[in-house]
Order: structure tokens, then sequence, then C-alpha cells
């Protein structure tokens, strides 16, 4: 089933840095999907246009729409503050908060209008459990979060995503500044988090993205290559230049 | 070859080092030469009776307290009408507007705001504050003279203190549910509230030492009593010094020395707060 449909969808940057032009795309619900290709291909722009992240950016003009359980979440009256609690985002760098490990898990909730301690306590056990970091930091949650050292802190950044207990999950590179053992705890915690969540990724290297794909699409220069389910992409691409892609030829 | 070369270099980076160590010390000569000298000479007027009296003798003896008071009273409504204003004014050009040529034309004018002379304020002051709004010569319209004056100073650091905050953390919070204003108020003025406290202290510690911008709006000769409402006129020390070292015949330097000390000693306590706050905040930034 697909939780996600992007229908036409391109949109030009102000700045002419990035673009997609007419992607056609479903992201499948409970699966991880992964979105790759070499840098300016697209896939963060994609990424960023499902939480309508891009209002924030300078965008010179968009068409097409992206429909979320049937809805058209570009839409101009579309709620974005409930959109983005559904839709949760991890950036490539771990952005912790300026404030406690706790407070950055409840952070999103509070925001929500939730007080009962007995709730957000919950959910900040709930979350890094998810995010398997809970054994770690479960006698520091009154520390800073900066104080964690930086696999923890994206793993952290995961789990203050998942207490808004979202449907989706948006990773923009989020192991590109991490070792080999983080990032393996990381994909880990994404095989667990995919039974009951839909998970978007833009991987870092194609090894990566060959790891953990049950659906991928291959972006090159703001174009959909090819877009299939995972193995069959990377053991029997049908694009010449994905297959060079993934052979490693250029990128 | 190469090796005397070598030498050289590091001949000219010691001599460079010195060179730029002699000049930080000369800048800093005139400080506290300043400082030493007006307590050397203002320390023996300093008495309880200098400090909580009234002026006798023409002002030549007793105390300086209304000038005291009214400094503290200036400074506060200058804080009151300025603070509100100027943060406001520094979150909607760094948190709300995107760059057009109407925000350009509101920082053009607050940099040349900054760079008018404080006499000029003054005039200013008396012609819309005094006469046209008819506050009379006033605490209120001094306050608000020496608002408009210290605005751009508050404005422009509670700018910069806030484009320091990282743009990362208004996006991390953005997606996470939050809007705008409540990034700005729980993530954003948190983390510049330091640097904003300094830029106020520092505007404020400007105002309380200025004499020409309340010359016309507020600023009393002598009084015989504290201020009881804000629309009286009161007396303030820097005009206070510049009464007694200028217009009182046979003056006893000891008491001009001790305003001056005593103007010194407040001014510098704002800015000892200021660096307090700063180096506290260094200390414990999360970032």
């Amino acid at each position: 089933m697909d939780k996600i449909i992007v229908e036409n969808l391109s949109l030009q940057y102000a700045d002419g840095t990035e673009s997609l032009q007419g992607i056609n795309l479903g992201i499948k619900e409970r699966a991880v999907n992964v979105l790759f290709g070499p840098a300016g291909g697209g896939k963060s722009t994609l990424l960023r246009c499902i939480n309508r992240l891009n209002d924030l950016t300078d965008v010179k003009s968009s068409s097409g729409r992206i429909l979320l359980d049937g809805k058209d979440l570009l839409d101009p009256d579309t709620d974005v503050i409930a959109l983005r609690r559904k839709v949760g985002m991890v950036f490539a760098r771990p952005v912790v908060l300026p404030l406690s490990v706790r407070k950055n898990l409840t952070y999103g909730l509070e925001l929500a209008g939730e007080r009962r301690k007995s709730r957000l306590d919950a959910a900040v056990e709930r979350s890094l459990t998810l995010a398997a970091l809970w054994e770690e930091v479960k006698e520091r949650l009154d520390e800073p979060a900066v104080s964690l050292s930086g696999g923890q802190q994206q793993r952290l950044c995961l789990a203050r995503s998942l207490a808004l207990q979202p449907e989706i999950i948006l990773l923009d590179e989020p192991t590109s500044g991490l070792d080999p053992i983080s990032t393996s705890k990381v994909e880990a915690a994404l095989q667990e988090l995919k039974k009951n969540y839909t998970i978007v990724l833009v991987p870092h290297s194609v090894q990566q993205a060959a790891r953990t794909a049950d659906t991928a699409a291959f972006f090159l220069q703001g174009e959909l290559i090819e877009f299939g389910e995972g193995k069959r992409l990377f053991t029997a691409p049908r694009q010449k230049q994905t297959e060079d892609y993934v052979t490693g030829r250029f990128g | 070859m190469n090796r005397i070369l070598a030498i050289n270099r590091y001949q000219i980076q010691r001599l460079g080092f010195g060179l730029l160590t002699l000049i930080a010390l000369l800048t800093v000569v005139p400080i506290v030469g300043v400082v030493v000298f007006i307590t050397l000479k203002g320390a023996p007027a300093i008495s309880q009776e200098f400090l909580l009296g009234f002026p006798r003798d023409g002002m030549r003896a007793g105390g300086i307290l209304p000038a005291i008071v009214g400094t503290i009273y200036l400074t506060i409504g200058t804080a009151i009408f300025s603070v509100p204003l100027g943060i406001a004014a520094a979150i909607y050009l760094s948190e709300y507007a995107s760059d057009n040529i109407w925000t350009r034309t509101i920082r053009i004018a607050i940099i040349n705001l900054a760079g008018i002379p404080s006499v000029v304020y003054g005039l200013f002051g008396l012609g819309l504050f005094v006469l046209f709004l008819n506050f009379g010569t006033s605490i209120l319209a001094a306050s608000l003279t020496l608002a408009i004056m210290t605005l751009p100073v508050i404005i422009s650091t509670t700018e910069e203190s806030l484009r320091a905050v990282p743009q990362a953390f208004r996006t991390v919070s953005i997606s996470l549910g939050a809007t705008r204003w409540q990034t700005i108020r729980r993530i954003v003025l948190q983390e510049a509230l330091p640097g904003i406290l300094t830029g106020v202290i520092l505007g404020l510690e400007r105002a309380a030492g200025e004499t020409a911008p309340i010359l016309f709006t507020g600023a009393a000769f002598f009084l015989p009593r504290l201020p009881s409402s804000p629309l009286n006129a009161t007396m303030a020390l820097p005009y206070h010094l510049f009464v007694i070292s200028t217009q009182v015949p046979e003056m006893p330097i000891k008491v001009q020395y001790g305003t001056a000390l005593v103007l010194l000693i407040f001014v510098l306590t704002m800015n000892l707060i200021a660096t307090i706050i700063r180096s506290r905040a260094r200390a414990k930034r999360q970032w």
C-alpha cells in the first residue's frame, strides 16, 4: 500500500540550486523507502516537500501534488503544524536543541499541548527505546543534550521525532557524520521501526541504500531515473544510468 | 640562505607580537588613568551626607541625592520605552522580515540614527515631546528622548544576538511542529538573551551618562526636593556635573570630582553587570 503518492511534482529554488522535474513516485507504507543518487539530485528537496519544510526556503515555482492518505499536502489550506507532527524528520547533522535530553524529547509534545508528566515520561522512555538509546542515557535525562556523543545525539534526534508518534519518518543522510558502529545502530533501529512506521531515507552511500532499501528511487539532476523494489533495483537495474551509479562507475 | 630567512621570520613575528601588545597596552592606559585620577580626587568627597543629602549653599556643599535619584529615574524611564520597542524591532528584522527595500531602509535608518549627535536628539525631544506633545520639561520627555537615542544600539545588538543563534535550531523546531513565534520564544530568545541583555545595558549606560539630550527636555538646574511625578523635571548626574563645573563660581573642586566619581561608578557598575552576564552565558552555552 502506498502511504504517499507523489504526482508530477516539479519545483525550482529561487537561487537555481537543486530542482525537481515531474516526479511520480509511490512511498510504501511500513517500509524503508530509499531515495538515492549523486548530490544535487533533488532527494533532500523531495523530503523537505513532504513535511513542507520548503515553506521556509525561497522556492521560485512548484507544481504537482503529494498525496498523503489521499489528501494533497501541498494544498495551501493544509494545516502544516499538524502535518509536521505526523511527518517526523531527522537531519544530516545531529542538531540537538540547547535543552536537556528530556526536554529535547518532550519539546514537540509540549508544543502540542501535552502537560501531563506521566504522558511525557512515558513518551521519553518509549521513544528512546525505539531509537535504541534508552539504556545508554536513562541515567542522564536531565543533562544537556550536547553532552552526548555524536552517535547518541543522532539517535536522540530520531527519538525526538518518534516522541510525537508520527506516521512517517524522513531521514536525510542521518548517518553521514557517524562512525560505523553508530551507523549500524541507526540502521538496526530503522529495521525495527519500519514495522510500524513509513520510512523515507536518503542514505549517505549506495551501500547503505542497498542494505536498507525495501523500495528504491534513483534521482539524477532533479529527475527520477528509476524506481522500484529495492533488491531488484540494485541487482538488476533497468536503466543504464542506474547501473552505472550502483556499480560505482560515477557518483 | 633558507636558515637565515627562517630565523628572520621568527624575529619578525616576535617584533610584530611585541608591537601589538604595546598598542593594546596603550589603549588600556587612558582608561585606567581616568578611573584612578577621578577616584583619587573624588574619593575624599564621598560621605553619607554627599550620597544621601540635598545640595546646600548654592550646591557648593551638602549632597547630590536628587541628581543620583534623577539619573536612576531617567535610566528606568529610558528602559521602559526603548527595551520592549528595540527588542520587538530586532525580532521583526531578524526573524520575520525578508530582505527587501523596506527592511534595507529600516536598517539604514537605524545605522544613521546611531550616528546622530546627541544634542540633535535633545533638540528633537524639545520640539516633539516638550512642546508639541506638551509634556513640558519632564522626566517623561527626557526619557523618551533618551529612549530614541538608545534604540539603535538595542536594535542592532539584539538583532546580532538573534542572528548568532544557529539556523538549524529554527529548522528543527519548525520540523517538530512549532510555529515561528513558538520557536522564537522557546529557543531563539532563550539563546540570544545574554547578548540582548548586554546590548540593553550598554545602551542604557550610554543614556545614563548623556547630558545633551536631557538638557532641554528634562534636566533641572537645582530642585529642592525629589521629583514626585513623571511630569516633573529632575536633576541628573551628568547635567549636575556640567552645572557645578561651569555655572557655579567658587565651586569646591572636591564636590566636582565626587560627582564625577559617583557617575563613573554608576556607569561602570552597569558595565560590570553586562560583563558578568556575558561570561556566565558563555560558560554554560550548550553548542
